[in-house]
C-alpha cells in the first residue's frame, strides 16, 4: 500500500454519508445496497482495511469478497464529507485489491477473469483473431490514416450484446461523416477493468502494448466505444506514455457532430442512465443528453438518481465480469430498472456496453420487458431514422 | 455447525446472519472512544417476525441481543457490553404510511433520516419532520431509542421522543406489542388518552426492548428559509437573548455555539437562528421581530447579527449539516466523541466555562454549543472533542477529558445524553433509589434473562 | 505619524457644505449641516458620527477633494464610535489579518492583484489576462474596509507591511513597478488614502477597468457585442476615484452594452447594502436593495455588472431573484469575448 494511502485511512470516520446519493433516496452504494452489513459500505472497507494492514484480520475469503465487491463507482467520493480522503477512497479500494492480488489473495471469479485476459488478452478466452467479426457486413475500413481510430474494447468486441451496440454506433459515426477507421484484430483490451481489480501489472502490459501499436499507426484522435476504455486511455495512459485526444462516442454525437449526426423522428419517452467512467469519473454528463434532446419527438425524464448521484448499473469495477456482486432484488441493475420504470419511459437509454447488459439482463429478471428496453443512445438515433 | 447459527440464518436466510471476523470487527465498535467487545452474531432482520423470532430465540438460549440503527451513537451504545447478537435494523427501512391529512407518518425503524426526508419531499412537499444533527444514514428508531432531538427543536414537543405517535415494539418474549392510539384503532395518531406505555421504549437504549415500527409527527415544510447568526463576546448575556429569541416564537431551530477555530470565531458566541416562511411578506416579518427582540443588545454595540454570504446561508440552512462530519477531521484523525448534556438554558454559561476549564487542562481543541429543546425549558449542551484515531494517548486523554465532562455536567445540574456506560453510571449514582428500583424492576418484568442490551442502564458491580 | 491632510480653512469658507447636503443618508438643512460639520471639525460630538453608513460618496462630492469621509472616520475611531457591533467588528480585525504565509513569487508585468479574494482565482483566465502574473492574499491586502468599522488605525498600521510584502515578494523578484487592480478598493487606498495620510506608495497602480478598456482594445477583432443593457452597480470605493467611471462607458461601448441612465447609477449610487446590514440598519438596507434593484429592472437591463466582489456576492442572489443575471465587469468582458 502507498505510503501516501496508508497514512490517511484512519481518516474515515465511518459517517456513512458514503453510502446514499446528496438526495438521501436510499442506498447509491452498490455493495452496501446488495450486503447490508456495515463491512460492504466504504466506510467499513477503510476500516477494515486499516485493520488487516495492522494485523488485526486477517487475509480471509470474506474480506477479499469485501473488497471485490466494490464497484469502483465512485459514488462515496462524491458524497463522502471528509474533503482530505474523499478523492482518494476509490484509489485505496484499488490499492488494497492490488495487495491482495498480489498474495494470490482474490475471489475466483476474479482469478480466473485475471487469468484470461493475461493469456487470451480478453475475458471470453476467444481468439484475439475474432476481435473484429462485430464489424463484418458493415463495411467499416481498417485504421490507415483517418482522423479517428474507433476503439471498441473487449464487450464490443466479443459480448453479442456489446458487439450489437458497437455495430449501431460504427454505422451511426459512418452516416454521421466522421473519418474513422478500427483496428480490429489488432486491437489489445484497454485493461481498465484490469487495473480496477488490482492487477497494475498486467495493465501495465496491456497498456503498453495498445500504446504501441496506437503509435505505431499514428493515431492521434480516438473514439471509444466504452466509457471504461475512455476512462483508461484518458486519464491512465498519459502517464504510460500514451497521449491521444480521445473522445466517448457520445460526445462526438452529441456536442462536435450533432449538426451532422443523421436523425429522424422519435415519439418515445427516454431516460439516461449516467454509466459511472463517464459521468463520476470523467465529469460527462451533457453530451449523451444532447445527443438524444436533439431528436425530435423525444422527451427525456430523469430518474431521480441522476448524474453525479445515478445509481452504478453493478458492472463496474470488473464486477461485470467476477459477478462477485450477483443477481438479486437488491442487486443495483434491478434496482436501477424499476427506478427507469418509475419515470414512465419506455426506453432505457444507455452508453456503456456493461451498462447495457447489465440492465438489459436486470429487465428480464424483473419481468419488466413488457414496460421498458434498452437500448444504447446510437441505436435510438438509428431507430429515429427508419 | 454453530448452531444458533443456523438457527438464524433459518429466520433471516444466511445472507443476513454473519459471524465472521470481518462483521465481528466492525460491530464490535462505533467511531468514539469506548472500548471494543466483539459481539457473537451480526443479524439483519428484515420484518417484525424476523424480529420476533430471533429475541425468542436469544431469550430462550440466553444470549444477549443489541439492537442498532445507523450505528453513529458514538458513545459505544451498540457495542455489545457481553456479546451475543448485534441486531442490524437498517432492511427494515419501510415508509409504511404517510397521512397528510393529520400530519403524521409511521415508518419502521431501520429508516433513515435521510430517506424519510427524501420521501417526504419527493410525495409530500409540504411535510417534513424533525431531523437530528447525525449524517442522513441515522436511523428513525436508533434516534427515539436514545431521545433524540433536531432541526425543528423549536417546534412543538422538542425532542423526537415527544414527537411519537406510536410504537411497534417487541419485548424480550418474542412479543410483539403496539403502543399509543394504534393499540385500539387503526391509526398512528396519538399516545394519549390511554395510558402512555410507550415511555417504556424510549430512553432506553435497548434495555426493554426493540423499538421496529414508529408514528412520527409531521410538520409544515414552508419553502423559504433563512438563517441569522448572532454573535456575542459576553456569554452572561447568553441566557437573555436566547430567551428574548425564543419568546418570538418565529424560529425553526435555534443553536449556540462556540469554536476556538477558525481563529476570528474564538472568543466569541455564536446563535444560529433558523427562520422558514411561506412568503417573503411572512419572512421579513419573522426576522424583524427576530431582530427587534435582542434591539437593545444591538444598540448598545456589544453584539449584532453576522451578515452572511449566499454560499455560507445555502450550508447552513441544510439539515442536516454535512460539515459537522468534517468535525472529525480537525486533528486529521478521523475521529470525535461528545459529551452532549441536557440542561436548563440557565446553565449555558456555567457549562460553557466548564468546558473551557477541562480542554485547557488536557490540552485538547473542542467544539461546543447548545440546541434549545422545544420553547426554551433546556438545551443539549454538547462539547465535542475531536482526536486522531491513530494515537492512542491522544484517544486517552479524550476518554478522560469526556468523563469529567460527564461529570461536570452532572454537577452543573444537568444530565449527559446517550451517554457511555460509565456515565450512566455517573447518572444512576446520583439518581434516588426509588426511580432507579422501579427502572430495575420494569427491566425485570419486560426482559426476566436480561438479554436486551445488558450493560446499560444498571449499576456495575 | 501619518496624519490626515485635512484644511479646515477649506470648510470654513466652503459655502455649499456639499459632503453632507448630497449625503443619500443624512438628512440636515443647510445650516445644521454647517453647524455639524463645524463641530466634527474641531473634533467635538456630531450626529454625522452616528448618522454616517461609510458610502466613501462624500470624498467625490467635496469639490475641494478635502476629505471629508475620511475625516468622519478618523473622528469616529477617536471617539469610540463603532458603526458595526464590536464583536463583529473585533472578529473581522482578525479574519483579515495578515497570515503571514506570502512567499517570493516572482511576479512580471502585467500583474493582476486579486487583493484578497481567492474565491475569483477561476476569473483571471481567458485571452484578457494572457500573460498575466497574479498576486493575491492576506499579506497584500489593502485593509481599506476598516474604514466601514470606524478602524482608520488598522489600515495605518497593516498597510506599509502589506506594500512592502507586494514590493520584497512580488514585484522586486519580478522587475515590475506596477500592477493592475483588480478591486479598485486597492486603486482607492493606493490613489486616495495613502497621499491623504501621507503614506508613500512605491508602485503604480493600476485601475482594472483602464487594463480592461485596452486589452479589449487590443482584442477589437476577437469581440463579438453583446448588444444587451446592463445596469451598473456603482461600489463605494469607486466614490475614491471618480475619475475612473468613464471607463465603464468607455468598455460598454466596446463590447456593445447599454448603460441605461437610471436613478441610481453615478454620483447617485446606492450601497448594495452589505455593509448597511453588518451596521444592523436592516430597513435601510432592505429600502436601498429594493429601490435599486426595481431601478434596475425599469431600465429594461438583462444583466447586472458588478465592480465589487462584496457588492456582487451581497446582490447576486436578490438580483437573479427579478430575473437579471449578476455579473463581474471581467467575467462581461470575457463574454463579450465569446468565452
Amino acid at each position: 500500500m502507498k505510503q501516501e494511502y496508508a497514512d490517511i485511512i484512519h481518516r474515515c470516520f465511518r459517517c456513512g454519508w458514503c453510502k446514499l446519493p446528496t438526495n438521501y433516496q436510499d442506498f447509491n452504494c452498490p455493495a452496501y445496497l446488495k450486503y447490508r452489513f456495515e463491512t460492504f459500505s466504504s466506510g467499513g472497507r477503510m476500516w477494515l482495511l486499516r485493520a488487516w494492514l495492522n494485523g488485526d484480520i486477517t487475509t480471509s475469503e470474506r474480506l477479499q469478497q469485501i473488497f471485490f465487491s466494490c464497484v469502483t463507482c465512485k459514488n462515496c467520493v462524491e458524497a463522502c464529507a471528509l474533503p482530505h480522503i474523499k478523492d482518494k477512497l476509490v484509489d485505496i479500494f484499488i490499492a488494497a485489491r492490488e495487495d491482495l492480488v498480489e498474495k494470490s489473495a482474490v475471489p475466483p471469479p476474479v482469478r480466473d477473469y485475471l487469468k484470461a485476459m493475461s493469456i487470451s488478452g480478453n475475458p471470453y478466452k476467444k481468439p484475439q483473431a475474432e476481435r473484429g467479426t462485430w464489424a463484418e457486413g458493415l463495411d467499416i475500413p481498417k485504421y490507415t490514416d483517418q482522423e479517428y481510430l474507433f476503439f471498441v474494447g473487449d464487450v464490443g468486441s466479443y459480448d453479442e450484446v456489446g458487439m450489437k451496440m458497437a455495430r449501431s454506433v460504427a454505422t451511426l459515426l459512418s452516416d454521421t461523416g466522421v473519418s474513422f477507421g478500427i483496428l480490429g484484430e489488432d486491437e489489445t483490451s484497454d485493461g481498465n477493468d484490469v487495473k480496477a481489480l488490482g492487477e497494475a501489472g498486467l495493465y501495465e502490459h496491456l497498456a503498453k502494448q495498445n500504446i504501441g501499436i496506437l503509435n505505431e499507426r499514428g493515431v492521434k484522435k480516438i473514439i471509444t466505444l466504452s466509457p471504461h476504455g475512455y476512462n483508461a486511455i484518458k486519464n491512465e495512459y498519459p502517464e504510460a506514455g500514451g497521449n491521444f485526444e480521445v473522445y466517448h462516442y457520445t460526445q462526438v454525437l452529441g456536442l462536435m457532430m450533432n449538426d451532422t449526426m443523421p436523425k429522424g423522428t422519435l415519439n418515445a419517452k427516454v431516460t439516461f442512465h449516467d454509466p459511472c467512467y463517464l459521468g463520476r469519473w470523467n465529469d460527462e454528463y451533457w453530451a449523451p443528453r444532447f445527443a438524444l434532446g436533439s431528436i425530435p419527438g423525444i422527451e427525456l425524464a430523469e430518474m431521480d438518481r441522476n448524474m453525479k448521484n445515478a445509481l452504478c448499473c453493478g458492472g463496474g469495477g470488473g464486477n461485470f465480469f467476477t459477478d462477485i456482486l450477483g443477481t438479486g432484488k437488491d442487486s443495483a441493475a434491478q434496482v436501477r430498472v424499476s427506478e427507469a420504470v418509475e419515470t414512465g419511459a419506455e426506453i432505457l437509454a444507455v452508453a456503456c456496453p456493461l451498462c447495457y447488459k447489465m440492465l438489459d439482463d436486470a429487465v428480464k429478471a424483473e419481468d419488466l420487458g413488457e414496460k421498458i428496453r434498452v437500448m444504447d443512445v446510437a441505436e435510438i438515433v438509428n431507430e429515429s431514422r427508419k | 455447525m454453530d448452531t444458533i447459527y443456523k438457527k438464524i440464518a433459518d429466520i433471516v436466510g444466511s445472507n443476513y446472519v454473519s459471524n465472521a471476523a470481518e462483521e465481528l470487527y466492525i460491530y464490535s465498535r462505533d467511531q468514539g472512544v469506548q472500548p471494543a467487545r466483539l459481539p457473537d452474531y451480526v443479524v439483519m432482520p428484515n420484518s417484525t417476525e424476523e424480529v420476533q423470532k430471533i429475541v425468542a430465540l436469544a431469550n430462550k438460549e440466553k444470549i444477549p441481543i443489541v439492537p442498532m440503527g445507523g450505528a453513529l451513537v458514538l458513545s459505544g451504545l451498540t457495542i455489545p457490553q457481553r456479546g451475543g447478537i448485534v441486531l442490524d435494523m437498517k432492511r427494515m427501512n419501510r415508509i409504511l404510511e404517510v397521512n397528510e391529512k393529520s400530519h403524521y407518518a409511521v415508518v419502521e425503524a431501520g429508516t433513515s433520516q435521510g430517506m424519510l426526508q427524501a420521501y417526504l419531499k419527493k410525495h409530500h412537499p409540504k411535510l417534513k419532520h424533525s431531523v437530528p444533527d447525525a449524517p442522513p444514514v441515522a436511523t428513525i428508531g436508533g434516534n427515539i431509542a436514545i431521545h433524540g432531538s433536531g432541526h425543528l427543536s423549536q417546534s412543538e414537543g422538542g425532542f423526537h421522543t415527544e414527537m411519537v405517535t406510536g410504537l411497534e415494539v417487541v419485548l424480550a418474549s418474542g412479543e410483539a406489542v403496539k403502543l399509543g392510539s394504534c393499540s385500539t384503532v387503526p391509526k398512528w395518531f396519538s399516545r394519549a388518552p390511554i395510558p402512555d406505555l410507550a415511555g417504556l421504549f424510549m430512553g432506553w437504549n435497548g434495555t426493554t426492548g426493540v423499538i421496529t415500527k414508529i408514528g412520527l409527527k409531521l410538520f409544515p415544510s414552508p419553502k423559504l428559509k433563512d438563517v441569522m447568526m448572532f454573535m456575542t463576546e459576553d456569554v452572561d448575556s447568553i441566557t437573555d437573548i436566547l430567551f428574548r429569541i425564543i419568546d418570538t416564537e418565529m424560529a425553526e431551530d435555534i443553536a449556540f455555539f462556540v469554536s476556538p477555530k477558525p481563529a476570528y470565531f474564538e472568543g466569541y458566541q455564536l446563535i444560529m437562528i433558523s427562520v422558514v416562511a411561506n412568503s417573503e411578506k411572512e419572512m421579513k416579518l419573522r426576522l424583524e421581530l427576530i431582530r427587534e427582540s435582542v434591539r437593545e443588545y444591538i444598540d448598545s454595540k456589544e453584539a449584532g447579527f453576522l451578515p452572511l454570504p449566499p454560499y455560507m446561508k445555502v450550508k447552513l440552512v441544510g439539515a442536516p449539516q454535512k460539515n459537522l462530519s468534517e468535525f472529525a477531521d480537525v486533528m486529521k484523525g478521523g475521529g470525535f466523541e461528545y459529551v452532549g448534556a441536557i440542561m436548563p438554558v440557565e446553565s449555558i454559561p456555567e457549562a460553557y466555562r466548564a468546558g473551557l476549564e477541562i480542554t485547557s487542562k488536557h490540552d485538547i481543541t473542542y467544539s461546543m454549543g447548545a440546541r434549545i429543546v422545544g420553547r426554551g425549558s433546556c438545551v443539549m449542551f454538547y462539547y465535542a472533542y475531536p482526536f486522531n484515531r491513530a494515537d492512542s494517548k491522544n484517544i486517552e486523554t479524550v476518554a478522560k477529558a469526556l468523563e469529567e465532562t460527564n461529570e461536570k455536567a452532572l454537577e452543573i445540574g444537568g444530565i449527559p445524553w446517550k451517554t457511555e456506560i460509565s456515565g450512566q453510571q455517573l447518572i444512576l449514582e446520583r439518581m434516588e433509589p426509588g426511580t432507579y428500583k422501579m427502572m430495575t424492576e420494569i427491566r425485570k418484568l419486560l426482559d426476566p434473562n436480561g438479554i436486551m442490551n445488558p450493560g446499560n442502564w444498571e449499576v456495575q458491580s | 505619524m501619518y496624519e490626515l491632510k485635512f484644511d479646515p480653512a477649506i470648510c470654513e469658507k466652503c459655502k455649499s457644505c456639499d459632503c453632507i447636503m448630497k449625503c443619500q443618508y443624512i438628512d440636515m438643512d443647510l445650516e445644521k449641516a454647517k453647524e455639524e460639520h463645524r463641530k466634527l471639525v474641531r473634533g467635538e460630538d456630531s450626529e454625522i458620527l452616528t448618522q454616517c453608513v461609510t458610502c466613501y460618496a462624500c470624498e467625490e462630492y467635496c469639490p475641494y477633494h478635502n476629505h471629508p469621509f475620511y475625516l468622519i472616520v478618523e473622528r469616529q475611531e477617536e471617539k469610540g464610535i463603532h458603526p458595526v457591533p464590536k464583536p463583529i467588528e473585533k472578529s473581522q480585525v482578525v479574519m483579515m489579518a495578515p497570515k503571514g504565509r506570502i512567499g517570493e513569487k516572482a511576479a512580471a508585468e502585467p500583474v493582476i492583484n486579486l487583493c484578497y479574494f481567492p474565491m475569483l482565482k477561476g476569473s483571471i483566465s481567458g485571452k484578457l489576462y494572457e500573460g498575466t502574473s497574479l498576486i493575491l492574499g492576506s499579506d497584500i491586502f489593502c485593509n481599506l474596509m476598516f474604514l466601514h468599522f470606524a478602524r482608520n488605525s488598522v489600515i495605518k498600521e497593516r498597510l506599509p507591511a502589506m506594500m512592502d510584502n507586494i514590493m520584497k515578494y512580488h514585484l522586486n523578484p519580478g522587475g515590475a513597478k506596477e500592477f493592475i487592480c483588480y478591486h479598485d478598493e486597492c486603486y482607492g487606498t493606493y490613489t486616495s488614502w495613502a497621499p491623504a495620510f501621507g503614506m508613500e506608495v512605491p508602485f503604480k497602480p493600476i485601475h482594472l477597468f483602464d487594463f480592461l478598456y485596452n486589452r479589449l482594445k487590443e482584442l477589437k477583432s476577437d469581440i463579438k457585442p453583446l448588444n444587451i443593457k446592463v445596469a451598473y452597480q456603482r461600489p463605494c470605493s469607486s466614490r475614491l476615484c471618480p475619475e475612473m467611471d468613464h471607463f465603464v462607458d468607455d468598455i460598454f461601448e466596446l463590447i456593445g452594452v447599454e448603460r441605461p441612465e437610471r436613478e441610481y447609477d453615478r454620483e447617485n449610487a446606492l450601497c448594495c447594502g452589505g455593509v448597511l446590514e453588518a451596521q444592523q440598519r436592516f430597513d435601510l438596507t432592505e429600502e436601498n436593495q429594493t429601490k435599486n434593484i426595481e431601478d434596475m429592472k425599469a431600465t429594461g437591463a438583462t444583466h447586472c455588472v458588478f465592480n465589487c466582489p462584496f457588492c456582487f456576492f451581497t446582490l447576486m442572489g436578490k438580483v437573479s431573484e427579478k430575473g437579471m443575471t449578476p455579473i463581474l465587469m471581467s467575467d462581461l468582458c470575457r463574454m463579450a469575448l465569446g468565452e
